[in-house]
């Protein structure tokens, strides 16, 4: 039966009928859905790991036992993956193991544009990159093939367009697939010894996969009247190729992105008077024609900056475009903002309010950085907030202690902050982090972390408890407030900012979000007591604004967080009278 | 059948996903190809969001670009002008007059443009504008505002209520049924 599926649901039901039965991920935008999607196939055990390293090396061990395996993670997290991957490259597997990578062109949702295509690369492992849903599950269950008959993992190549993109798929039954564990030391035990006899055979896998793309059906030529030029491409630039040039130009269609085939490429090259290599981000494919000695087109034309369309792709074939009407007036923008009632929200006011620099981190508190808030300094990576804040106050020898904090989320801290905390407390800076816990993992859609008490499935799980982690860790100084509360905020900060030793506050309240979270009536202003000082502007409430110079309050929006209450010094914001 | 072109655009969290949805399943029903280009994670949050239908014969590209949307279906009045550029000569533009203000015009750093409507019908823009967040509460929700602008745009497709309904049916919870079929009903019928 036809479906309308997304590309993270094809790749989770690619992954269902290829038989896999382990699934280990950690959420991130563009990937969060195939994992999520492949839970609620009953056959497949499925979790969150806390990042991506551990889920990467527990997605190896169950390859290694004889399951299929998969790991999935956006682009960044694959650097967090990296070291296993460089790794059991050289191992191989047992059972086949793919590893889902979603790139971001466009950083809808990132923090940087990288080509992960450049991993496949460098850890000699194959890489696909399907173009659509029905490649999506094609190319899962032709990964673990591959995997299985070369012996590698498998890499799987998504980006946001083709990731969140529904498209018609048909889906067939699952196959079981298992194979016996045998102890293999020289196999599995990477000690410099065996490693040296791996790497030659790592190489020759290169050679073999390199052979096998050039004759396999996911490398394909698609043929066009008019040979003056010639196209490589794939994904979604594959996609906007075809929507602009149809059949007129020949296109070389790459199904495999890495190893790459030689002679398919130089007998395409040699049908054509020119080539040109359509592709997002770096020049890839482009550079593997020139090492082969084949002159092409390629960056020289397109951009290695943003995503493509098909206008982008038109305008550089020469095909003229229509804009429609544009208006006069300056549209302002939208930019994402805190929800109403998001608990982050008043920690970040106090922040700014006492002009403290902040070490900030990924996740919806990313968001504190815009205005009117404007309370962050730095945010670089998952982590990096703790660490960046540890470097910042040893290097100033004591100056900037007192005035300079670490913000966190729970399931960031649990992904890779508490190592930097180890460092705090190790390395002794007098240093305060704060770990905004809003019991769930929220930017990417509500996941449940080693926090929150449940895991993937929904099944209670065990909890840690972050107060006794980070004493157990060596801080002793560890204190919990409620975001909600702006003076218990301020008080607690600023006594741990002048405390000479290392500290951690936990500023603990659910995410508003939350189905279980009850929000309060939405607050009522007193249109006589608003003396329009537009204090309550500060906090940067979607649900405040100025009406006719006074306060308004969104009805629709407000959860009765009474934040802005706090803040109002004519008592003119309340919550409505009980009748 | 050339490649048609329907985006939905709004504030993240008025529920577009819902309506793309239902638009993509009302279309497989009739045959065609179909891609729909959805928007999750960092830009939800209250930020303006775009999704984007497209169907015929073969579809490729899973986005819209600009000069080529048959119909823009706004939730809210500034997108509906953010989105202009993208509209095809002789498109139609189906907006919310609902206004939400976005950061920058709460903070004051810049104001609500005056009569987007007016001005975009004077620049030539073919508009059915209305007033589609009333309709959603006679309807029993305000949130039934993706359900009502699918009615208004019913009316300009070539698709039968009953083919809506049961799209309808296979895209909202059981116990809001009844409410988003009124919802549909009012988006439809009210001039």
């Amino acid at each position: 039966m036809k479906k309308l599926m997304l590309g993270n649901e094809a790749v989770a039901r690619g992954l269902y009928e290829a038989g896999c039965s382990f699934v280990s991920s950690y959420p991130g935008t563009p990937s969060t859905e195939i994992t999520e999607m492949v839970a609620k196939y009953e056959e497949v055990y499925a979790e969150w790991a806390p990042n991506e390293k551990v889920a990467m090396e527990s997605a190896f061990g169950a390859a290694m036992a004889g399951k299929r395996s998969f790991c999935g993670m956006k682009h960044v997290g694959l650097n967090v993956a990296a070291d296993p991957l460089f790794t059991i490259s050289y191992t191989g597997v047992n059972a086949g193991m793919v590893i889902a990578v979603a790139d971001d062109p466009g950083m809808h949702s990132s923090q940087n544009e990288q080509d992960s295509r450049h991993y496949a690369r460098a850890s000699k492992i194959p890489m696909f990159e399907p173009a659509d849903s029905m490649e999506a599950i094609e190319f899962t269950k032709l990964a673990y093939e591959i995997s299985e008959k070369f012996d590698t993992p498998v890499l799987l190549k998504m980006c946001t367009r083709v990731a969140h993109s529904q498209s018609i798929v048909e889906t067939s039954d699952r196959v079981e697939a298992e194979k016996a564990y045998e102890k293999n030391p020289a196999k599995f035990i990477m000690m410099p010894g065996n490693a040296k006899r791996r790497h030659p055979i790592v190489e020759e896998r290169t050679l073999a996969l390199s052979e096998y793309a050039e004759s396999a059906s996911f490398n394909r030529v698609e043929e066009g009247s008019d040979k003056s030029v010639g196209i490589i491409t794939s994904s979604t630039s594959y996609q906007y190729v075809k929507e602009v040039c149809g059949d007129k130009y020949p296109v070389l269609k790459l199904g495999m992105i890495w190893p790459l085939p030689v002679k398919l490429i130089e007998n395409f090259a040699k049908s054509v008077d020119k080539v040109i290599v359509v592709e997002e981000l770096d020049s890839f494919v482009e550079e593997h024609c020139r090492n082969i000695g084949i002159d092409v087109s390629g960056k020289d034309i397109f951009s290695c900056i943003d995503e493509f369309s098909q206008n982008i792709v038109a305008d550089k074939f020469g095909k003229e475009t229509v804009c429609g009407i544009k208006l006069d007036d300056s549209i302002p923008n939208r930019p994402p903002v805190m929800c109403a009632g998001c608990p982050h929200r008043g920690l970040f006011y106090t922040l700014a309010k006492n002009k403290i620099t902040v070490h900030g981190d990924i996740g919806c508190y990313t968001l504190g950085a815009v205005p009117p808030l404007s309370a962050l300094d730095s945010t670089i990576c998952m982590g990096a907030s703790i660490s960046g804040l540890h470097g910042f106050n040893k290097a100033n020898k004591g100056e900037s202690d007192g005035k300079t904090v670490a913000v966190i989320g729970d399931s960031t801290f649990m992904h890779s902050g508490m190592t930097g905390l180890v460092n705090i407390a190790y390395n002794s800076s007098n240093s305060t982090v704060i770990i905004l816990d809003n019991s769930i993992t929220g930017m990417t859609g509500h996941q449940q972390n080693p926090t929150t008490g449940y895991n993937l499935k929904g099944d209670p799980a065990s909890k840690i408890d972050l107060e006794t982690l980070c004493r157990a860790i060596g801080i002793n100084r560890v204190r919990v407030v409620d975001p909600y509360n702006l003076k218990e905020c301020e008080t607690t900060i600023k006594e741990e900012l002048e405390a000479q030793e290392p500290s951690v506050i936990i500023s603990r309240r659910p995410c508003a979000l939350l189905k279980y979270v009850k929000h309060n009536k939405p607050l009522v202003v007193d249109q006589d007591k608003c003396k329009s000082c537009k204090m309550c502007m500060k906090i940067g409430c979607p649900a405040i604004s100025m009406s006719g110079g006074k306060a308004k309050i969104d009805n629709t929006l407000c959860t009765g967080c009474g934040v802005c209450e706090q803040l109002c010094k004519f008592d003119a914001l309340s919550a409505p009278k009980e009748v | 059948m050339e490649t048609k072109n329907v985006m939905i655009v709004g504030v993240g969290g008025q529920g577009s996903l819902l309506a793309s949805k239902l638009l993509g399943r009302l279309l497989l029903t009739k045959g065609y190809d179909i891609k729909v280009s959805e928007v999750h994670g960092m830009s939800q949050r209250g930020g303006s969001v775009v999704t984007y239908v497209r169907y015929g014969d073969k579809v490729y590209s899973p986005i819209i670009d600009k000069g080529e949307a048959d119909f823009i279906v706004s939730f809210e009045l500034l997108e509906a002008a953010r989105w202009t550029e993208f509209l095809k000569p002789g498109g139609k533009i189906i907006t919310n007059t609902q206004q939400i203000n976005p950061m920058p015009i709460i903070t004051g750093a810049a104001e609500y443009p005056s009569d987007l409507d007016k001005k975009m019908a004077a620049a030539g823009i073919d508009l059915d504008a209305f007033d589609a967040l009333s309709l959603a509460e006679e309807a029993g929700s305000s949130k039934a505002v993706n359900i009502v602008l699918m009615g208004r745009l019913s009316n300009y497709f070539d698709a039968t209520v009953e083919e809506w309904m049961q799209a309808i049916e296979q895209s909202v919870p059981a116990k809001f049924l009844e409410m988003n079929k009124k919802a549909f009903d009012l988006g439809r019928n009210s001039k």
